[in-house]
């Protein structure tokens, strides 16, 4: 990127506007199902405020859906902090790469990093300027963090009514979450490898270990040769 | 304080702490290579595992039973595009009707 358009030298009001327009369109999509982990939370036996908890702050959809994902497969809630942490991860490089663009210090930099997730990333490091970055960035992470937490909460109280969330089928609903949010990092050979290999060793593992246990040893062990998969190529 | 609430802090506290490290951080301790492959890979890994044991782990066990036909429904519904919460309604949909015959 050159000095120039990294200065936010002419402003485009039409290019801002749609900008904006596209932040809020994935902003709200992704925001409403806030609702799904509303409803999980109480299915996994946590309560209406811990699952609240988790989308105030920690606010990082695949961290929060791995802990109750564990929890609720009889795992501990040390092997599901585990899980969700390590999945949180890759927050860090979309820091970075948000980094230069938002120059943000002190407390900015402190309210800044909470709505650093995969969405106001996506929404921001596509565009021609920092001006515009900046744009996507909060728009699309303050209306996921607002309508995700009105969300969640609804979600959490109409959960926590349905008795048995087993008969609406909530638990293959988690699956298909899981299977949503790796869809779309299956985009070549090495992630494919990655995947199927972690599958078989979660299922292989599910025998001989505890609850939760697959989930880290399983995935870890899929990525270590994943690792040395694509440092052959 | 509960297991669960500790556990729930430690998702938050860990979460959040990520997330500023990567505000803060100078770029070059983190842009070595292999971290950076691990990084793209480790999501791919958890994410997986934790799609085979939602969908087939029971206790100290592998089974199959109606969660299998929410996730076919789900592998449909990714390959029609369909969105997120549209294909999570029909997934869970789906569980619960195979579950009921």
């Amino acid at each position: 990127m050159t000095d120039a358009q990294n200065h936010d030298a002419d402003p485009d009001p039409d290019a801002d506007r749609a900008v904006i327009r596209d932040a809020l369109g994935v902003g709200i999509g992704v925001g409403l199902y806030g609702v799904t982990f509303g409803a999980l939370g109480p299915a996994a036996g946590l309560s209406v405020w811990q699952t609240c908890a988790l989308s105030l702050l920690a606010f990082t959809g695949a961290s929060q859906f791995a802990f109750v994902g564990v929890v609720a497969s009889g795992g501990s809630p040390v092997a599901g902090a585990l899980t969700s942490v390590l999945l949180g991860g890759r927050n860090v490089f979309y820091g970075i790469s948000m980094a230069s663009h938002l120059q943000v210090r002190g407390w900015r930099r402190w309210a800044a990093a909470h709505l650093v997730i995969d969405e106001s990333t996506a929404m921001g490091v596509t565009r021609p300027t920092s001006h515009q970055a900046r744009l996507g960035f909060y728009w699309t992470g303050i209306t996921i963090f607002l309508i995700w937490n009105l969300t969640t909460a609804a979600g959490a109280i109409a959960g926590d009514a349905i008795g048995d969330p087993e008969a609406i089928g909530l638990d293959g609903a988690v699956a298909a979450a899981f299977l949503g949010l790796l869809w779309p990092r299956l985009d070549s050979a090495v992630p494919r490898a990655v995947a199927v290999t972690g599958v078989v060793l979660a299922l292989l593992l599910v025998p001989f270990t505890a609850p939760g246990v697959p989930i880290i040893l399983g995935g870890l062990s899929a990525v270590a040769l994943g690792l040395v998969w694509g440092g052959r190529r | 304080m509960t297991d669960l609430w500790w556990g729930v802090l430690a998702v938050c506290v860990g979460c959040y702490a990520l997330k500023l490290a990567g505000l803060s951080v100078p770029p070059a301790v983190l842009e070595h290579r292999l971290t950076v492959r691990a990084t793209a890979l480790i999501p791919v890994g958890l994410l997986a595992a934790l799609v085979a044991v939602q969908a087939a782990a029971g206790d100290r066990e592998v089974v199959v039973d109606a969660r299998l036909a929410g996730v076919a429904t789900a592998v449909a519904c990714l390959l029609a595009r369909v969105p997120f919460l549209p294909m999570l309604v029909l997934a869970a949909a789906a569980t619960a009707l195979v579950r009921l015959v």
